[in-house]
Parts: C-alpha cells; sequence; structure tokens
C-alpha cells in the first residue's frame, strides 16, 4: 500500500492527469504474469488540484471535528469533473473510516452528476487504479463497482484475476464465479471439488466459506477443516466458576487475571476450590463451552487460557463471538471488555487489531454467565481466531491437528 | 445574532409543508397527521401509483419534504453498506443515491437489519441514524453535511441484535437514543455540524424505543422511554424537567397529544405532564391494554391499541374506558399511521395493508391489499399518497 511520508493526502499535482500514464499491474497469482502496461488515453477535463480539500475530509475526526470544514470542502470537490474521482480514490490510502466515507461520497456524488451529465467517466485510469493492487483495497472496489456499471463485460473479464487480491470485496467477487463454477461442475464431482477446493483456499468472507464447505461435505463427501481455514484456537486451559451474582463478576478481578498460573488452585464461587482443566474442542466454529466441563450454570464467570506461537512480530486481528459478557487480554494486556448478555454471538463480532511478539504470546479470555433462565439464555461459550485484517487465518507455528469430535470437551485437571 | 437564529428559525418552519412526514411517524413521532389530506379509502391493485426496486434491506421508513421522498437501506455482506436514496415521491423516479462504509457493528438479528431507524428531517436536511451507530447528515440534493461514527466515539455503544430507535428533531437539536446493555446514553447533537450539544447516560439496557415530542405551552420536551420508565428532557440542553420512574416498554413508543403522554407501561400509562419540573400526574393505568410491537397511536379522544395477537383496541382517552375492539389481519411489526380522515393504515408482516374505517360505533377493516413481500416498516403519508417498504422495494398507494 502506498504511504505519503509528509501527508497522507497525495500531491494531486504531481499525480494527476499526464497525458501517458505508465501503470505497473501487479503479478496476477493464477497467471503468473508481471508485465507493465502502458496506456495512452487523454482526459476531457483535466482535474483541479483539490489536495487541500482531500486533506480537510481527511481531517474528521471524534466527536463531530472537522465537519464543518469537511463539508464546505466536499462542495468544491464534487463541483469538478469526473477526472476528479481518481484523485479522490488515491486519497483514501491510509484514510481513517470516516474519512474514507466522506471521499467515497464525494467520488459518487461526482459520478453520478457526470452520468446524468452525459459526460465519459475516465475508464482507463480507472482500471488502471483498479489493477495496482498496491492501492487502498476499499478504493479499488469502487473503482471496479464504478467501471462495471459502466462497461460490465470488459470489467467481468478481470474478475477470475481477483482470485487471490488483498481486497477483499475484489477476491469475494472472483470466488463468488468459482463457486457458480464448482455448482455447475457438480456432475463431474472431481472437477468440481477442485474448482471449489480453489475457491476455498481463496475465500475470507464467513458465508462464501459456509457455503464452499457445504458444497465440498454435502455433494463430493469431501473433508474441510474449518478451524484451520478460520484460525479458530482450539485447545484452551478452562478454569471457574467464580461468583457473577448481580453481575457483578465481570467487574470483579479474581486470581487469573492478576497472573496465570496453570498448576494453581484458587477459591472459586460459594468457597469451593477451582483448578485449571484442559479442554479442546473439534466445534467446525471452534466454540468453547464453559458449561461442558463445569455443568450449564448461572451468575458465574469462568476464565480461558492459551498460548499462540508467532513466527515474528505481526499485525492480525483478533477476532471473538460471544453472547456472554467478556474481557481479554493478550500477554497480560487488557484490550476490551463488554458487558453485553445474550444478545446473540456470530463469527468475528468483534474485531479486535493486536501485534503479536515473537514466538509465544498470552491470550487469556473472562466470559460471564448471567441470571436469565429461558432456554435461549443457557450458552456459557466464545469462539476466538487470529487472522489478518481480510480474514484469512494465521496459525501459531505449533498449531496441532483439529481435535477429532471424540476429542470435544475432552476435561482433565491440569498437571 | 440571537435575532439571525431567530429569523433563521423562522425560515425553516416556513419551508416545511404540512404535508411533510419529517420523521418515524410522522408529527412529533405521533403516527396522525390531521393535515394530511385526501389518502385513499380503500386499497387494491389499482391503488399502487408506483413501485420501486430497493438496493438492500431496512425496516425505516419513508421520509417526505416537499416532492422528493426519502429512504435508507443496508446492502452487502454483513450489511455494511450504507445507502441513503433519494426518490420522486410523485414519479417514483430515482433522484440521488448516497453510499457509506458501516463504522460500527452491522450485526443485527435476522428479523431486523441495519437500516432499521427512520431517518429524521427539518425540511432542509436528511439525518440518517443506522444500527451500526453512523450518523449521516444530507441536504436535500445529497451534498453530504456532516457524519459521525458514534461506535468510533463511544465503542461499547452497540446491540447485537440491531438498533433501532429513531432519531428526532425538537427545536434546532437532533435527539437520538443509542441505548443498549453496554455503553447506553442519549445525545443532543447540532444539526449543523453533529457535534453533541449534550450527552446523557441512560438505563444499561437493551431499547428500541424512539423518542417522542410533547409541545408543552409552545416548548417542546422530548419524552425519552425505557425500561426504567420515561424521562424528560430539554432538547437543547438535556437537562432533565420530569421523570416517570414506573418502568416501560423497550419496543413500543409512547405517543404524546398535547401535555398527555400515552406510554406503553404496565399495559398502557396515560401521563399528564406539566412544564413547570412537577411530576407527571398518572391519568389512567389499563394493564389489559397491552401494545404489541406497535406503538399506540391518538386520534383526537380515541385512543387505538395494537396487541401481539393483532386485535385493534379503541379506548377513551380521559377515562382509558375500552370501546370497542376488532381483530387485524397480523402479526405486525410496523405500526398505524392515520391522515385527517378517519381511516388507520397499517400493514401486517406478511405485506398486506389494511384500511380500518374508524368512523363507525366500532372498527372495521374496509379494504385489504396484499403487496407479496414481507413488510416490517411503518408507512408513511403525505398528502395523497401512503409510501411503504419492504426489504427489496417501495410503494407509493394513492387513489386511481
Amino acid at each position: 500500500m502506498k504511504k505519503f511520508p509528509d501527508s497522507r493526502i497525495p500531491d494531486i499535482a504531481s499525480c494527476s492527469l499526464p497525458n501517458h500514464l505508465s501503470v505497473t499491474i501487479v503479478p496476477m497469482k493464477k497467471l503468473s504474469i508481471l508485465f507493465t502496461l502502458v496506456v495512452s488515453f487523454t482526459l476531457p477535463v483535466r482535474a483541479a488540484d483539490f489536495s487541500e480539500q482531500l486533506a480537510k475530509l481527511n481531517s474528521v475526526g471524534p466527536e463531530g471535528k472537522g465537519n464543518t470544514e469537511a463539508a464546505a470542502a466536499w462542495n468544491e470537490i464534487t463541483a469538478g469533473p469526473a477526472a476528479t474521482i481518481l484523485p479522490i480514490l488515491t486519497a483514501m490510502d491510509g484514510a481513517s473510516p470516516l474519512a474514507m466515507n466522506w471521499m467515497r461520497s464525494a467520488a459518487e456524488a461526482i459520478l453520478e452528476k457526470e452520468k446524468k451529465s452525459g459526460n465519459d467517466l475516465p475508464t482507463a485510469e480507472l482500471q488502471a487504479f483498479l489493477l495496482n493492487r498496491e492501492n487502498d483495497p476499499q478504493a479499488r472496489f469502487l473503482a471496479y463497482d464504478f467501471l462495471a456499471g459502466s462497461n460490465t463485460n470488459e470489467t467481468a473479464a478481470l474478475v477470475p484475476g481477483m482470485i487471490d487480491d488483498p481486497s477483499p470485496p475484489l477476491r469475494r467477487v472472483a470466488v463468488a464465479g468459482l463457486i457458480a463454477q464448482g455448482r455447475s461442475e457438480l456432475a463431474t464431482p472431481e472437477t468440481a471439488a477442485a474448482t471449489l477446493q480453489t475457491a476455498l483456499d481463496a475465500a475470507r468472507d464467513v458465508d462464501q466459506i459456509d457455503e464452499i464447505a457445504k458444497l465440498l461435505r454435502e455433494d463430493l463427501e469431501k473433508s474441510v477443516d474449518l478451524p484451520t481455514q478460520f484460525g479458530f484456537l482450539m485447545r484452551w486451559h478452562l478454569i471457574g466458576p467464580f461468583d457473577n451474582t448481580d453481575r457483578e463478576g465481570f467487574d470483579r478481578v479474581y486470581p487469573p487475571e492478576e497472573k496465570v498460573d496453570l498448576a494453581a488452585a484458587h477459591e472459586g464461587k460459594d468457597g469451593k476450590e477451582v483448578r485449571w482443566e484442559t479442554y479442546a474442542t473439534s466445534d467446525d466454529y471452534g466454540m468453547v463451552d464453559f458449561n461442558t466441563p463445569f455443568s450449564p450454570l448461572k451468575q458465574v464467570t469462568g476464565y480461558a487460557y492459551t498460548e499462540f506461537q508467532s513466527a515474528g512480530e505481526q499485525q492480525v486481528e483478533l477476532r471473538l463471538g460471544c453472547k456472554n459478557a467478556w474481557k481479554i487480554w493478550l500477554n497480560g494486556e487488557f484490550l476490551f471488555g463488554r458487558d453485553e448478555y445474550h444478545r446473540g454471538i456470530r463469527i468475528d463480532q468483534y474485531i479486535l487489531p493486536v501485534t503479536l511478539k515473537p514466538g509465544r504470546n498470552t491470550l487469556l479470555v473472562k466470559a460471564c454467565q448471567n441470571e436469565q433462565e429461558q432456554d435461549w439464555t443457557v450458552q456459557w461459550e466464545f469462539q476466538l481466531r487470529v487472522c489478518d485484517d481480510t480474514g484469512a487465518a494465521v496459525l501459531s507455528t505449533d498449531r496441532q491437528p483439529t481435535p477429532e469430535p471424540e476429542e470435544k470437551a475432552r476435561r482433565r485437571t491440569a498437571e | 445574532m440571537r435575532s439571525i437564529i431567530f429569523c433563521l428559525t423562522i425560515l425553516a418552519l416556513t419551508s416545511l409543508s404540512h404535508a411533510d412526514w419529517l420523521n418515524f411517524r410522522g408529527p412529533q413521532g405521533s403516527g396522525y397527521a390531521k393535515e394530511i389530506e385526501n389518502l385513499p379509502q380503500s386499497l387494491n391493485e389499482e391503488s399502487i401509483a408506483w413501485k420501486v426496486a430497493l438496493p438492500g434491506r431496512g425496516l425505516s421508513s419513508p421520509v417526505i419534504v416537499g416532492d422528493k421522498l426519502f429512504v435508507t437501506a443496508a446492502s452487502g455482506p454483513d450489511q455494511k453498506q450504507l445507502h441513503i436514496l433519494c426518490f420522486d415521491r410523485n414519479s417514483g423516479d430515482p433522484i440521488w443515491e448516497r453510499r457509506f462504509w458501516a463504522t460500527g457493528r452491522t450485526m443485527a438479528h435476522k428479523k431486523t437489519n441495519v437500516a432499521a431507524p427512520t431517518p429524521a428531517s427539518d425540511g432542509e436536511r436528511i439525518y440518517a441514524l443506522y444500527s451500526s451507530n453512523d450518523l449521516i447528515c444530507v441536504d436535500l440534493d445529497g451534498n453530504l453535511i456532516w457524519m459521525r461514527g458514534l461506535t468510533l466515539d463511544y465503542p461499547n455503544a452497540s446491540n447485537s441484535l440491531g438498533m433501532a430507535s429513531s432519531p428526532l428533531i425538537a427545536g434546532d437539536t437532533l435527539v437520538a437514543q443509542i441505548e443498549n446493555d453496554s455503553e447506553s446514553f442519549a445525545a443532543g447533537f447540532d444539526l449543523l455540524t453533529g457535534e453533541n450539544k449534550w450527552k446523557m447516560d441512560r438505563p444499561k439496557a437493551a431499547n428500541w424505543t424512539s423518542p417522542t415530542i410533547l409541545n408543552l405551552d409552545g416548548e417542546e420536551i422530548v419524552a425519552l422511554q425505557s425500561s426504567k420508565g420515561v424521562v424528560g428532557v430539554v432538547p437543547a440542553t438535556g437537562s432533565t424537567l420530569f421523570e416517570f420512574g414506573k418502568g416501560a416498554s423497550t419496543i413500543p413508543s409512547s405517543v404524546a397529544s398535547g401535555n398527555r403522554l400515552y406510554v406503553p407501561a404496565n399495559g398502557l400509562t396515560v401521563l399528564d405532564v406539566t412544564g413547570d419540573g412537577s411530576e407527571p400526574t398518572e391519568v389512567w393505568n389499563e394493564s389489559t391494554q397491552r401494545p404489541g410491537t406497535a406503538s399506540p397511536l391518538v386520534i383526537g379522544e380515541t385512543v387505538y391499541l395494537l396487541n401481539n395477537a393483532g386485535v385493534l383496541t379503541a379506548s377513551n382517552t380521559d377515562s382509558g374506558e375500552r370501546l370497542w375492539r376488532t381483530r387485524l389481519n397480523g402479526p405486525f411489526s410496523g405500526s398505524p399511521v392515520a391522515g385527517s380522515d378517519p381511516f388507520l393504515y397499517i400493514f401486517n408482516e406478511a405485506g398486506i395493508g389494511q384500511v380500518v374505517d374508524l368512523s363507525g360505533a366500532e372498527g372495521a377493516i374496509v379494504s385489504e391489499l396484499e403487496l407479496g413481500e414481507t413488510i416490517l416498516s411503518t408507512p408513511s403519508l403525505s398528502d395523497g399518497a401512503i409510501y411503504v417498504r419492504s426489504d427489496n422495494s417501495l410503494w407509493a398507494l394513492s387513489n386511481p
């Protein structure tokens, strides 16, 4: 991804609208081709230098900061011609989520205006922007979206090459194509299996992974290791129950929060001694179920501990799903907590960007169960996976095979 | 400066048309617009003036300003793409669309969705709130005025079942309830900048009700309902003017008529509110008159309630005496609305629009129109037309 050392905003004058543009096309893995495409074009109208206005969009901050200045800049930018769309997309690199939206809406307002006026889009530049994988992933998808709305066939021809694209939404389009192809090949199982395995390897979105796994398993009788595909953490140490009467356990600091000693015994709820126990789940979605070792309980708190061996220092995302109140610590540092009970759970419900250190990293999860008695409040569980910001699994270097179903919820007192 | 603000306010007020429908359930969030006329008194296939496809899901109602109609939607994987769409309300022709990426959590129960709250308008701008806590202001031509990512600012403000409370404009303040089990608050936002004018902690409990406006001797007071009850706040400052602490529903919203507030609490509880800071007086309570998902509707001296069995009950506003009841074709997720003529309009979850004649001794369904799509939203009204949306479509229904 391109970076602008002095400012997140590129110098529009230096990057805008040459009469001849040299664009490097990042290699498409499947095609294994590296080439440079020289695109010649003439823009109908040159864009003005909107770098100051784009800087205003990029300056919006918390609690409404910068909105007034951004609105004035937005009006000036959107008065620009179609050629202004490219500098806007370029400025998205490194922009905040709010600034991205200011820029997106500006680009789309220009697009809408120019279409109504019957003006041509800068399709060659948009295509070059789309194909340059160093550009912002979401901005590239917008370029794709704009192109798909005007030259459908030409844009569709680019889709198969996006199967390994770093932009998740672009990759999603390509994976959708492979899923459709795999479905059409089901009469020839091995061909379909190969197509769908390629799709599975490329897929990053949960719904697509689920759809592919279902086809492979149910239609083609192939095995799919979903926990590894997603990067769920399957082997843990659990301890509990501690008290959570009146939901007070969420804020109470129990011994595991101060120090994790897997050999230690602690005083749990009602004065009973509790110890760490090893636990492995074979659930497709890595569900860690406190009720399995501890039996269904109410108004209790449990902790889960595991370790993750990182190949090096790396940025990853911890993606957690939990319908109980929860807290999480990485290497002893508190990351986030949430005191919501039984409003729902899904994969990637909470996304926490973190930096793993090389080697051993520790993870501690606290999960609190409340007092509700309805049948939909029995669950006392969570799921946690480690992945990159596209959703691709990042696996511990010492990851063990996914537990077999008979290993599920194996209970054993820790050594 | 004060005179300039006064003139601007007068200008803004005079730009509003009586036929506009500016927020969830129209005027003051009541569902009743006595100035809106010429609505169809029966619905059939010929009532469909136009139908347009929507790019995404939504429970939000259309907002109408002049000849423009605005509606929100959410689309894409995990509903992370937010839409504000503007249509010509007479023809259904699209005028403009703005799209945004959600900056907050988009998880929601499958029955609801990210575009659940209805936008609000002051006649000059549209204020669109989503379950992701993205709050976006555009003018009537689609120019972006400001945007807030409230989950970016307040990271634990979310509800895994989905948020649904619709914002409301009172005076020169946009009031929104961002209430949930964790970081729960209500806030007043500056209409022009989106900055907080005030922010107050609210009960830590999921809450899908919307604020309501009480008009007390010409002063607008916003009633905020929650599981704890109702508080009345001064919209410009957020200061509390009154409090009713006996608990209330977290799904159907209160409705105001004059200085009286009809609260879905222990069935229905009716409060007289004064503007002097004293506690509200309980006029009557009827525990058997329990609103379901739909909010109550008050027309003149009658309050209409729709329970979860689809039974519509009419009661006297002063005494609570039940006047009649009739079973409609439910179930319902949306609320009933009415214009100047004695007809009530509501759509059930199966997409069947129903017109209830309120003029007789007892209410009666006089016509039904099956639109063929799931409808979980509340219709909006403007002179001569009813507007309703499903996840896929937006309809205008009028006299042929």
